[in-house]
């Protein structure tokens, strides 16, 4: 499945300051979809570069860490549960970096 | 068991806008939990800023009125919004914008080239005063002298001052700064925990220093960050994120790490600890310190001499620990300070300076 990742408010530091990324990502073990819990595993191991608990905490991203998913909140499509589809756009937005 | 899921609205695109019932959400807001749309989104951000403007009178009409501007998403959408809500309400006001220099080499050099952009984009006249200049010493030159250690007190410090001082220079009225409702759950936070009554009585006021030359004010105190940054992102505002290379960040880092957990479960932990922070009440029994200015520069200060040119005698006399701590003064004397130091690690280094209260 085809995604463009973006990370924005300091997170592209985490990943060689690359802030879009487009990737290729499927479902693992012959799931059917593929939900932003495995989006967000996928991420850790294969574009987080440095300091991971900077990006996650426990299985979600860390609070304050902000997810828009087509532009809409993460909180409005069931967070971690939200399935994904093929040419997804999800962003991620620090909060957490100066002021 | 297919079907009832498929009644669960799991995709983006599902939900309306429980403002305008026409348009998809795009936003969760924490502080109602309403599922609103880009457009009612920027309507209530910008209107509920507006009403605490108006109903704390934080300005008057025809006031010069800088905005400290770092280039971070707080100020860069502070400085929107307001150049906005001036023209749009008539406030009448003529808006600057105010930075300070450090002289951190690969942090500050790079946010004040974005500040320069929005002087350009939103029309604002920007003044940039450096540590350099009014100091004497550059950020870069004190780590180097002092390490790593207690270097946010002394930017925070400077800071401070450097941005009164350029706030007469622009001869303006008053100083708005972007502290959001999240900066000052944390700091209510931290001078809880440093048991320091004298900023906690004041960290939750929306206006500060109305007895100095330059007042204060804070028109983003009930704003949330997620909604800061949210609309600087739906706006593409032109914003800089990079951590300070000097802070170590790590007492305020926990207070703001639990403060997002916090966030996370029950987002209007954050309003009601600002809510606790208000209602305290200081026993009269309890000795606050007394205003008066710096015999060496003239500064409000509570002490003889202010933080800033303690601080800076130390640097010049090659005894930069002068001033750490709660040990004021310059009579201490160098045996008393050392002896203190353990005592008072706890509260030496407030660390991260860019939140000054």
């Amino acid at each position: 499945m085809q995604l463009t990742l973006e990370f924005g408010g300091g997170l592209e530091l985490l990943c060689d300051s690359v802030k879009i990324h487009n990737v290729n990502v499927n479902p693992e073990n012959g799931a059917a979809k593929l939900i932003m819990k495995d989006l967000l595993a996928w991420v850790r191991a294969n574009l987080i570069k440095e300091r991971p608990e900077m990006f996650m905490k426990g299985d979600s991203v860390r609070p304050g860490i902000l997810v828009l998913v087509n532009d809409c909140d993460w909180e409005l499509s069931g967070q971690l549960d939200t399935t994904l589809e093929e040419k997804d756009n999800v962003v991620f937005i620090s909060t957490l970096h100066g002021g | 068991m297919e079907d009832m899921e498929a009644k669960e609205p799991r995709r983006t695109g599902t939900r309306l806008c429980c403002l305008c019932n026409q348009r998809r959400a795009a936003l969760k807001r924490p502080k109602t939990l309403d599922q609103i749309c880009r457009e009612c989104f920027y309507e209530v951000f910008e209107e509920e800023i507006h009403r605490v403007i108006v109903d704390n009178k934080l300005f008057n009409p025809g006031e010069r009125i800088a905005i400290g501007a770092s280039g971070g998403k707080d100020s860069t959408v502070l400085a929107y919004v307001l150049s906005e809500l001036n023209r749009r309400h008539n406030y009448g006001l003529d808006l600057f914008l105010l930075s300070v220099d450090e002289g951190i080499t690969g942090y500050r050099d790079d946010s004040l080239e974005t500040v320069k952009r929005n002087e350009v984009q939103y029309g604002l006249p920007l003044k940039i005063v450096s540590y350099k200049d009014l100091y004497g010493w550059t950020m870069d030159e004190i780590v180097k002298m002092i390490g790593l250690k207690n270097n946010c007190t002394f930017c925070g410090v400077f800071r401070r001052q450097a941005l009164d001082r350029g706030a007469a220079l622009l001869k303006v009225d008053k100083l708005v700064t972007g502290h959001n409702v999240d900066d000052i759950a944390e700091t209510v936070l931290l001078n809880i925990l440093r048991g320091d009554i004298a900023r906690l009585s004041r960290c939750t006021s929306i206006t500060t220093g109305e007895d100095g030359p330059i007042p204060r004010c804070k028109p983003f105190k009930y704003t949330y960050e997620k909604e800061i940054v949210m609309y600087a992102y739906f706006k593409r505002l032109d914003y800089f994120s990079t951590e300070c290379i000097y802070s170590p960040n790590a007492y305020r880092g926990f207070a703001r790490e639990f403060i997002k957990d916090l966030e996370r479960m029950r987002p209007r932990a954050i309003l009601d600890i600002i809510k606790s922070g208000e209602n305290f009440r200081i026993s009269t029994s309890t000795k606050m310190p007394e205003q008066g200015t710096c015999e060496r520069c003239g500064y409000i200060s509570s002490q003889k001499w202010c933080k800033a040119c303690v601080l800076l005698e130390g640097l010049n006399r090659g005894l930069p620990k002068l001033g750490i701590g709660r040990s004021r003064g310059l009579d201490n004397g160098d045996a008393k300070d050392t002896r203190q130091s353990s005592r008072t690690k706890q509260i030496e280094s407030k660390s991260c300076g860019t939140l000054d209260f």
